[in-house]
Formats: structure tokens, sequence, C-alpha cells
């Protein structure tokens, strides 16, 4: 995966699989820290201490509890390489906190990519779940709270051909407007 | 925190899902699931799961819910898309990208006529 944008749907899906029925992303880019970091909190099953341990080691697998892949312990180590790291908070019973964090400027952290793409995948794919989505650069952020979207549409499903349209259109706009913002400044 | 959702947006989105249930569909409705593990994922499943809904939204197609799973259960066919079609079997395709997405959902979905040449058996 060459974008962070797939990385954040990477441990979304494991937060699926951990049966989260809320979960929030943010994305956060802070150019006077020179830091962007990506934090996935849900309220899924959680994991004891050795789980977390084993969910960043490439060569172990616990799949009892979540599908973990190679996914966790590769953006860990590209994370690394650009001076930054990678957290997991998680109990179990009281869901789990990725954090991972880059140097911003630094000259092989992988592009974000197609934000607005990704969350509009999480959005639509699965739309049981109540996303939190906030993406930010400085002070200019862009939340999106999707209980509001499901109240509006009530029984109708999200992925009609029109509500696609208003909601692709609001993602993208307000994610552009974000970045927008920064390039002006 | 507030959320920045502009008032007209909502106010689209409420008029539309109006507009929707007034029409009273009764027919049944077909499933899409696309994979979306992480070897989906770094497969281009988000570009196929793209590809679906442009397809969707500019054919105006109704009645089709789009999920997304982690796992299939098939190896070394990513992407996978599974498409149920009402009171229909479940058909897999493997590998479908975004350039067989169209042919996918005009011959399976609209015609219902699976892709025989492109079904994937277990």
């Amino acid at each position: 995966m060459r974008e962070l944008s797939l990385h954040i749907l990477d441990i979304a899906e494991n937060s699926l699989a951990a049966g989260a029925t809320k979960v929030e992303v943010a994305v956060v880019e802070d150019t006077k820290r020179d830091q962007l970091s990506i934090t996935i909190r849900d309220n899924g099953k959680g994991m004891s201490d050795d789980q977390v341990k084993r969910v960043l080691d490439p060569f172990v697998t616990s799949r009892s509890t979540r599908k973990v892949g190679l996914g966790l312990p590769l953006l860990k180590s590209a994370a690394e390489a650009c001076d930054g790291n990678l957290t997991i908070e998680s109990k179990p019973g009281k869901g789990t906190i990725t954090k991972v964090c880059f140097q911003l400027s630094h000259i092989d952290r992988m592009p974000l990519g197609d934000l607005a793409e990704t969350w509009l995948t999480l959005l639509l794919g699965s739309p049981e779940i109540n996303w939190v989505l906030r993406y930010q650069v400085n002070e200019k952020k862009f939340f999106l709270d999707d209980s509001t979207i499901k109240q509006e549409i009530d029984d109708v499903s999200i992925t009609e051909p029109r509500i696609i349209k208003i909601i692709r259109q609001m993602v993208r706009n307000g994610v552009e407007a974000v970045r927008q913002n920064n390039k002006e400044k | 925190m507030p959320a920045i959702k502009s008032i007209e947006d909502l106010k689209r989105l409420r008029e539309e899902a109006q507009r929707v249930r007034d029409l009273k569909v009764q027919e049944g409705k077909t499933e899409i699931v696309i994979s979306m593990g992480t070897v989906g994922i770094a497969a281009g499943a988000r570009e196929t799961l793209k590809a679906i809904l442009n397809y969707i939204e500019s054919e105006g197609l109704r009645n089709i819910i789009v999920r997304q799973v982690g796992n299939l259960g098939v190896e070394g066919q990513d992407p996978l898309v599974q498409i149920t079609l009402p009171g229909a079997e479940k058909v897999l395709y493997g590998k479908v990208h975004p350039s067989f997405v169209s042919q996918l959902m005009k011959q399976h979905v609209c015609e219902g006529k699976p892709v025989a040449d492109k079904v994937f058996k277990l």
C-alpha cells in the first residue's frame, strides 16, 4: 500500500472485525510541529497487552480476535523510517486506539493519497457503523459525524444514486477546502 | 466539536430521501459485497468499489446495497466481488478491477446475466 489513506482503510477494517459500532478517524497535519498524525479510535472488543504485541509482529498473527496481517507492522515500520511511530492502546471490552505519526516533511513519507475516497468507502461500504471523521490542517478542519446524515435519510439506503452524489460532494468539498486553505497559506 | 456540514447539504439530503421514499419501491434488493481486507485493499479494492459506486450513480441504479467485508475467504483473487440478485444464488468474481466493473454491472446487475467466463468457482 503506497498511500496512507489505504492504511486508514486497513486499520478501520480491523475495527469492523473487532465488532465496533462507532469508529472515529482523525487525520491531522500540523506544519508548525512538522507532524502528520492519524488516529483511529473504535469501541470494538479490544485486545489484551499480549495481543497488542502480537498484532505488531509481522510473523505472528492472531486471527482468533481480529483479522490482522502485515498491514500494521508495515505501517509501523514506515512511520519509524520517517521519525515517527505507531502506538496501540487497547483493553479488552474497552475498544482500541491506533495512532500513527510521521514527520510531515520527511522525504520518505508516503503521501496521504485520496482521503476523500477512503472516507466515502467507509461511509457507503459500512453504513451500519457510526463514522466520525476529522481532517485538519493546522487550524482549518473538516468534521463529519454521519449520524446526522443517517438521521436525515432515515430508512433510505445510503447507496441510492442521488444520496451517493450528495455525500460524495459533501466529503470531497470538505476535504478539498481544508487542503486549499493550506495551499493558500 | 461542531459539525461543519452545511445546512444546504442536509436540506438536499432530506429532500432527496423524501423523494426516494415517495417512490415506494417494493422490489427486492441486489447486494454487492466487496472484500476489503489488507490484501484486497492492496490489490485495488477501493478503486473497484469507487467504480461500482460511480456506475450506480451515473446509471441511476436503485435498490442496490453495497457492503465492504474483511475477507471473502479466497486467496490470490482480490479484488473479490460477490453479487446476489433478488432470489438468486450468490455469484463470486475474482480480480475485479475498475476496467471490468462497467461490463459486470451492466451484464450481471442490470441484465441479470452473470459474466460466465469471469465467475470464480470455489
